[in-house]
């Protein structure tokens, strides 16, 4: 996970010290993110199989999170969901970090027309409210795997335009930067080794704030039946799947809620409790 | 329905219907899509009001207080609370609520049927739950605004020296303080209600409202274009006025701006 990639850099020098929560809530995105992955390693059913006759059973030895509302294993339904939801979301945040960067940079070292045009093409886009903007896409293309990662990417780019665009150019004005550009530097290596280095800071903890708002919106589609579609199911799907069991109490609401809530609240409250070191630099 | 048209042209037919007060025809029930989403727009708009009317004194009060009294266990409490909101998904907000009070405690219907309106007692039950979900979503990012505003402004030279001159702690806020965070503070309420816009969506089909955002999903659903087409632009329509206001107020209350 590439919002927290600052932490082992960071541990080396003594004077950046995480305090308690940060590292709780670090622990919780690394044990999200190796579920993920090693995910058809730890589900004990097949997920599309019917093991139970109960529907939204309760929990049990056999069913640790109880059973969904066709009688699924739910425990093993929310670990492979983990794979849509941490992944979907953050091969959009990636490409809506990298993009939103490298052109927020470039517009600003370049400057002029193209810095115009950009910046009133992201303007526009960010005019759109972002569950309309998914809504309307779902609506016309239909839904897809590429087509939802393409839109939260897209929905996310202009914001992380901004946030860089607005750092890069304060960097732009310093001294060495005219140095460079003095000693015939291109453009590739002014944004890569002097601007990138500078902003970098503020940009993970960014990266981090926009990978919840991709996992909040992604839930949200799927949760209004318009993101991942079934049979497979990401975490919002699966509360959407089960709403019906809500008036019973089914663990099978519950549990999917829970896991959208424990990831996405680490996240925040590891970037509120970043060693002042980076948060001085971020604001 | 110009539907052997190109996309082009029959974007310009919609437009050129759009002047003049003509909105096309649904694909799916044949209806004018003015006639579907008039009386809708009203009652998302009510919904919209009373959130609105609620939840903005409310934030202000709560998040100006947390940024007076910063460090202290109500500021936590208020913190801790706000990051806890905006981090989960709408949904989850209004399920807990279906949970806790049409569930649990039975005190309140988990739709909302305007049908059977008989008295303010039914139109306040109905109300209530998607106002509630509403206000929660809202007033969190409202207040983590405000309250990053007014500290802002607690740490300018000009306020420490209203405190140095022995200006009373109340005044050095109100007096010196809040009206300096003015711009900031609009400028979070305006988005804040922009946010209301994505909430609107969820809450409206959770709770089967019969409002706009309920009629666009059910749209999508069956794919019915130039009902979409309407529900986006308004949507769109809203969320523009309401951050073009934010600007120009952030201008009129910043006289560096004018």
């Amino acid at each position: 996970m590439k919002a927290t990639d600052a932490i082992p850099v960071a541990s080396r020098r003594s004077r950046y010290k995480f305090n308690r929560v940060a590292i709780a809530c670090f622990a919780v995105i690394i044990a999200w993110t190796l579920v993920a992955i090693f995910a058809p390693l730890v589900v004990r059913y097949p997920i599309g199989k019917i093991v139970d006759y109960n529907y939204f059973g309760p929990i049990s030895w056999n069913f640790w999170m109880g059973t969904d509302y066709l009688g699924r294993d739910m425990f093993s339904r929310i670990i492979m969901g983990a794979r849509f939801t941490v992944g979907i979301s953050l091969i959009a945040v990636l490409i809506a970090c990298f993009n939103g960067v490298v052109v927020g940079m470039m517009a600003a070292v370049v400057g002029g027309w193209f810095d115009t045009i950009v910046s009133r093409v992201m303007d526009a886009l960010i005019s759109i409210p972002s569950k309309l903007f998914g809504l309307v896409v779902v609506a016309g293309a239909g839904s897809s795997l590429p087509v939802l990662v393409l839109t939260l990417a897209v929905i996310y780019t202009p914001g992380s335009y901004r946030f860089a665009r607005a750092f890069a150019v304060n960097i732009n004005t310093m001294d060495y930067i005219t140095v460079a550009r003095a000693r015939g530097e291109r453009l590739g290596y002014i944004i890569r080794s002097e601007i990138l280095p500078n902003i970098l800071a503020p940009i993970l903890a960014d990266f981090g704030l926009r990978f919840v708002y991709i996992v909040l919106l992604l839930s949200g589609l799927s949760f209004l039946g318009v993101g991942v579609q079934p049979p497979n199911a990401d975490w919002g799907a699966l509360v959407r799947e089960n709403l019906d069991g809500l008036s019973f109490g089914a663990p099978a609401v519950m549990f999917p809620s829970l896991a959208i809530a424990t990831l996405t609240i680490s996240v925040n409250l590891l970037i509120d409790n970043l060693p002042q070191k980076i948060r001085d630099r971020s604001e | 329905m110009h539907l052997n048209d190109p996309a082009i042209i029959q974007f310009l037919k919609w437009l050129g219907g759009l002047l003049t007060g003509d909105l096309g025809r649904s694909y799916s029930n044949n209806m004018p899509v003015a006639d579907l989403i008039g009386r809708r727009l009203v009652n998302t708009l009510e919904l919209g009001l009373v959130t609105a009317i609620v939840s903005v004194p409310l934030s202000l009060a709560l998040g100006i207080a947390a940024a007076i009294n910063q460090g202290t266990v109500y500021d936590r409490v208020v913190s801790t609370l706000t990051v806890g909101f905006i981090s989960v998904p709408e949904f989850l907000i209004a399920t807990a609520a279906q949970l806790i009070f049409a569930v649990y405690l039975k005190w309140l219907p988990a739709l909302s049927l305007a049908a059977d309106i008989n008295s303010i007692g039914d139109l306040l039950r109905i109300y209530t739950m998607p106002v509630i979900t509403l206000i929660l979503v809202n007033s969190a990012q409202m207040i983590r605004m405000t309250r990053a505003a007014v500290i802002e402004t607690l740490h300018t030279p000009y306020v420490e020296m209203a405190l140095l001159k022995g200006a009373s702690r109340g005044r050095m806020v109100f007096r010196h303080a809040v009206p300096n965070t003015l711009g900031p503070i609009f400028n979070a309420i305006a988005l804040s209600l922009s946010y209301l816009l994505g909430g609107v969506i969820i809450v409206e089909s959770i709770f089967n409202y019969p409002g706009i955002a309920k009629l666009m999903v059910d749209a999508v659903a069956t794919r019915d274009l130039p009902l979409i087409q309407s529900c986006a632009m308004i949507f769109c329509i809203g969320y523009l006025v309401l951050v073009t206001v934010a600007d120009i107020v952030a201008i009129l209350s910043n006289p560096r701006l004018r």
